[in-house]
């Protein structure tokens, strides 16, 4: 059995008060100075911790407060109400929703799953990965007990290609030459984010992060110096300047953009160095799949496909979601019968624990997050930096070492996320979650099979 | 007097008014009265909704949960017309728009508190059938008739029962007044307090309540008939001597809002108490494994059915079930096995803590397992031998008798009876001390927010109500018993398949 894999967390504080889902609003005037508020009320002590703060310019009171409505109810004169923070709801945009936002922090400050009491209380479904539920094993299908490491589950995925068959001569030696492969120990590769001020410190943050639990940070060539010597942490990826091959030699793996002279390139590049692992970008959209599968055919290891920040088609008005173009890709590649041979990456929209399982079951090896890395230094999708406005929470100042620590908390956090629901589907593999949609139950097919029977056609969706 | 042991007791299932335990109650809007009052109590008197009441001839800070809004203010024989020195204004609760999420709305919260408060439905103001969660019960309406087709059927006679016993066995047949009784919440996980009123509730309306997987306090024991003790993965407290007790055994294999993972109470609120029950140590963490390392097969589960079938030759054997993808076969698997009654635990159930990605992502809701199972049922003829419950989202009236419309003989709640007990849903259920209002906690101060007779009358309220509104329906379809309902889709519309269902709530005008 492979050493247990394990992602050390440590709490790492905010550096800015979290902006909380509501407020308190209590009126001082009229106040009988009772403190029932303080004193019987609050079971979080809420009153007692509440400072000034001088980054928000304002009370802390509503980091601490947890919704009980206690004071709310309990003030002899009515004097407090709850309110929904109108500052937190405009957080983000509809992939990373204010709800996310607050979780990723949350994660990237305890390196803790989230749990809570009560059932869910979100929608009953929605568009994008919120369309599927993933399935879990009862009774005659054994679970498998990862969380608490009483079994073990692997999260391990390759990157690379694979021979569809072992060659042997007439005395049974191997005839195959070893293909070179990159392991990662969870699926999951950082890419450069969208937007943000990546300064040295968060570059530094990003590469120390990944080097430290064993993955890698797709990083553009003429971006490299913000991320300091990480060979074993980073990935280039050559945009167009000029390029060092002595250099480049140093790293195991490679990202080059799609062009139709794809093939050339990664020529080249392996003349120099046989045992780099070069993977191809490219768009995420339904047009690019005959693409894939030439790359596939002609020999490419490693497809990393990228959908849009909200997980969408790039540049199309109605483009299906990364959960659609996937399940094309992957049953177009296994038509052909080559699908083993490729590794799929999945980028783009993928905002939390549950995307990264559900991108694979629909047919990614492995997923790409760029956002979230910026969310655990508390980013607040603002994308005030886009427009070169100031960032709220002084983006570029984070200091390296502590930014780090909370990417490797949110993914310590995401790591024992992917265990659960993989425990709960029996899986014990990450291996065996590409494409295993026969373990997903889809919102479309689960309203046909049900709804659809006894209703007819659906209106509207 | 004589000594009235309420402990012990079954109360009766009669209604009687329960306030709220807080200074104030929680409505839609919000009565001021300004410092201009001069206690004429001329408000007490116009008001028919006891707003204002008034002690030692002074006014009291006004009961504005029960208020019925802005416009019955301003009506002409109204509070804000009739005050001679204007000192009530009356507006919407600030603080009404912080409470609630998409599935148990504020609406719902504040219309469940206003049942188990008075007995009675909340007048027109609320929305107290659906939540705001765009799937499942809350896209699904029921065709109405124009009219009741039957005008010799009493409403008071409509039949609301259902039996949990359907196999020829000579085992225990127990019929249920109501199409539903309480789903597992282990001692431990919430109150004494809570655990007891909920039984003693259930047991008023001659119902039952499950003990959830943290053992069998002794304070049930006056209860057993009214019990059902469960045996899930941790196996905490279950002793033959519990297992005997019982007329119902329910074996917990998955939870909908965790299904495929054990149970979680967190270190905080395993107290002495607690950890005697379960057999554990106090102040450390319970996990309890998935799945039962005794069962690996459809062979195994029936020797676990058998095992308790032996050591309880009466007792009805119950399997708790979530919904995977083969939830029918599972469903059918446990027929096979001996169960009398198969439980199905929606993905959209509740918890007293699970990590927030099994909540919502793992296993489907309820809406859809529900006539998989049954429809697989009747293919194998055996729909009539089993009854068939629901859970996992069960938050009203009308989502009972959509689940049962949909194929369910009967349901179980959960956090309804909660809510009923003034629960916010502020989803903290398991943090350091427990639940700040003094339900789901084993904290020793928060424990005494709640007094038992309160809490009991609050879930006995709440029950009353959903009996008239099951009633109500059934006699609006010209049924004369809840067993007619079952899997009748027929007279049930989803609104994402046909729009023009009108929502034809007879408290209040068409829409």
């Amino acid at each position: 059995m492979p050493r247990k894999y394990h992602i050390e967390a440590h709490e790492t504080p905010h550096r800015f008060p979290a902006i909380g889902r509501s407020g308190i609003i209590d009126w001082g005037e009229g106040c009988l100075k009772c403190a029932q508020c303080v004193k019987y009320e609050c079971v979080y002590g809420v009153y007692g911790k509440r400072t000034f703060s001088a980054d928000i310019f304002g009370d802390t009171i509503d980091e601490y407060c947890k919704d009980c409505f206690r004071c709310v109810q309990g003030c002899p004169k009515r004097l407090i109400h709850k309110t929904i923070n109108p500052e937190w709801e405009q957080l983000g945009d509809d992939i990373y929703t204010p709800t996310v936002i607050s979780a990723t922090w949350e994660q990237a400050k305890t390196g803790k799953i989230p749990v809570s009491g009560s059932g869910y209380g979100g929608m009953f479904s929605g568009p994008g990965f919120d369309s599927m539920w993933t399935d879990m094993s009862e009774i005659v299908r054994p679970t498998r007990d990862g969380i608490h490491g009483r079994e073990y589950i692997s999260t391990v995925v390759d990157l690379g290609r694979r021979p569809a068959r072992l060659r042997f001569d007439t005395h049974g030696k191997l005839l195959n030459e070893t293909i070179p492969f990159v392991r990662l120990p969870l699926p999951i590769l950082f890419d450069m984010p969208p937007f943000g001020r990546i300064s040295p410190a968060v570059g530094r943050a990003m590469a120390v992060a990944a080097s430290k639990i064993g993955t890698r940070m797709l990083v553009p060539y003429s971006k490299m110096n913000l991320f300091g010597d990480y060979p074993s942490g980073v990935v280039p990826v050559l945009d167009g300047s000029d390029v060092d091959g002595q250099w480049l030699s140093l790293f195991d793996m490679v990202q080059v953009p799609y062009s139709d002279d794809v093939m050339d390139v990664i020529g080249s590049l392996k003349q120099r160095k046989p045992d780099q692992v070069i993977a191809v970008r490219l768009p995420a959209a339904r047009a690019e799949i005959p693409l894939i599968l030439d790359l596939a055919r002609n020999g490419a290891e490693v497809i990393h496909c990228l959908a849009d920040q909200r997980g969408f088609e790039p540049d199309a008005p109605d483009g299906v979601h990364l959960k659609d173009f996937l399940r094309e890709a992957h049953a177009k590649l296994m038509e052909l019968g080559i699908r083993d041979e490729v590794t799929l990456v999945a980028g783009g929209g993928i905002a939390m624990a549950e995307h990264v399982i559900k991108a694979m079951l629909c047919g990614a090896n492995l997923v790409s997050i760029d956002i979230p890395l910026l969310i655990a230094l508390e980013c607040r999708v603002c994308r005030n930096c886009v427009e070169n406005g100031p960032c709220p929470v002084r983006m570029s100042e984070v200091e390296p070492g502590r930014g780090a620590q909370r990417i490797v908390n949110l993914m310590a956090a995401w790591h024992n996320q992917l265990l659960e629901i993989m425990g709960a589907m029996g899986i014990r593999e990450a291996r065996r979650l590409r494409g295993e949609q026969g373990r997903v139950m889809f919102f479309e097919n689960l309203e046909a099979e049900t709804f659809g029977r006894l209703f007819g056609n659906r209106k509207s969706w | 007097m004589a000594y009235k042991n309420i402990w012990s007791e079954v109360p009766p299932a009669a209604v009687a008014n329960a306030v709220s335990r807080f200074k104030r109650g929680m409505g839609k809007y919000a009565v001021v009265i300004s410092d201009a009052c001069n206690d004429c109590l001329k408000c007490v008197a116009v008001c028919p909704e006891g707003v204002f009441r008034a002690r030692g001839g002074k006014l009291v800070p006004p009961f504005d949960h029960l208020c019925l809004g802005v416009q019955c203010s301003r009506k002409s024989d109204r509070c804000v017309r009739n005050c001679p020195v204007h000192a009530i204004s009356v507006g919407l609760n600030p603080s009404a728009e912080a409470l609630g999420d998409k599935r148990w709305t504020a609406d719902l919260l504040m219309s469940t508190w206003y049942m188990s408060e008075t007995g009675k439905l909340p007048k027109h103001d609320l929305e107290y059938r659906v939540g705001a969660s765009g799937g499942g019960f809350d896209k699904l309406r029921f065709l109405f008739p124009k009219r009741p087709p039957r005008s010799d059927l009493d409403p008071d006679q409509i039949d609301t029962s259902i039996s949990l016993n359907r196999r020829a066995d000579r085992r225990v047949k127990i019929d249920i007044p109501l199409p539903l009784y309480g789903g597992g919440m282990s001692f431990g996980s919430i109150s004494q307090i809570t655990m007891l009123s909920r039984v003693r509730a259930f047991a008023a309306w001659g119902s039952l309540t499950c003990t959830g997987e943290g053992g069998y306090p002794e304070s049930l024991y006056p209860f057993d008939d009214h019990v059902i003790t469960q045996v899930a993965t941790g196996l905490f407290g279950v002793k033959e001597e519990t297992v005997q007790r019982v007329k119902v055994v329910e074996f917990k294999y998955a939870q909908g809002a965790k299904p495929g993972l054990g149970g979680h109470l967190l270190g905080d609120k395993v107290t002495p108490a607690v950890a005697r029950i379960r057999e554990t140590v106090a102040g450390s963490s319970l996990f309890s494994p998935f799945p039962f390392h005794s069962v690996y097969s459809v062979e195994d589960h029936r020797k676990h059915i058998d095992w308790i079938k032996t050591i309880n030759p009466m007792a009805l054997v119950s399997v708790k079930v979530s919904t995977p993808t083969d939830v029918d076969m599972v469903a059918v698997g446990s027929y096979h096995a001996g169960a009398h009654i198969i439980h199905l635990d929606g993905s959209y159930g509740g918890t007293g803590a699970a990590p927030d990605v099994a909540k919502k992502n793992i296993a489907m809701p309820i809406e859809y397992a529900i006539p998989k199972v049954h429809a697989f049922l009747l293919e194998e003829g055996i729909r009539n031998e089993v009854t068939l419950i629901a859970s996992g989202g069960i938050r009203t009236a009308y989502d009972v008798a959509k689940a049962i419309a949909l194929g369910a003989d009967g349901v179980v709640t959960g956090t309804s009876e909660l809510v009923a007990l003034e629960c916010v849903r502020c989803h903290n259920c398991e943090r350091g001390r427990g639940c700040a209002r003094g339900i789901a906690t084993t904290d020793q101060e928060l424990v005494g927010l709640m007094d038992l007779e309160w809490g009991t009358q609050r879930i006995i309220n709440m029950l009353h109500c959903w009996r008239d509104q099951l009633r109500e329906i059934l006699y609006r379809f010209g049924l004369d018993s809840i067993r007619r309902l079952v899997g009748r889709t027929d007279l049930l519309a989803h609104l994402d398949y046909n729009a023009n269902v009108p929502d034809d709530d007879i408290r209040r005008p068409p829409e």
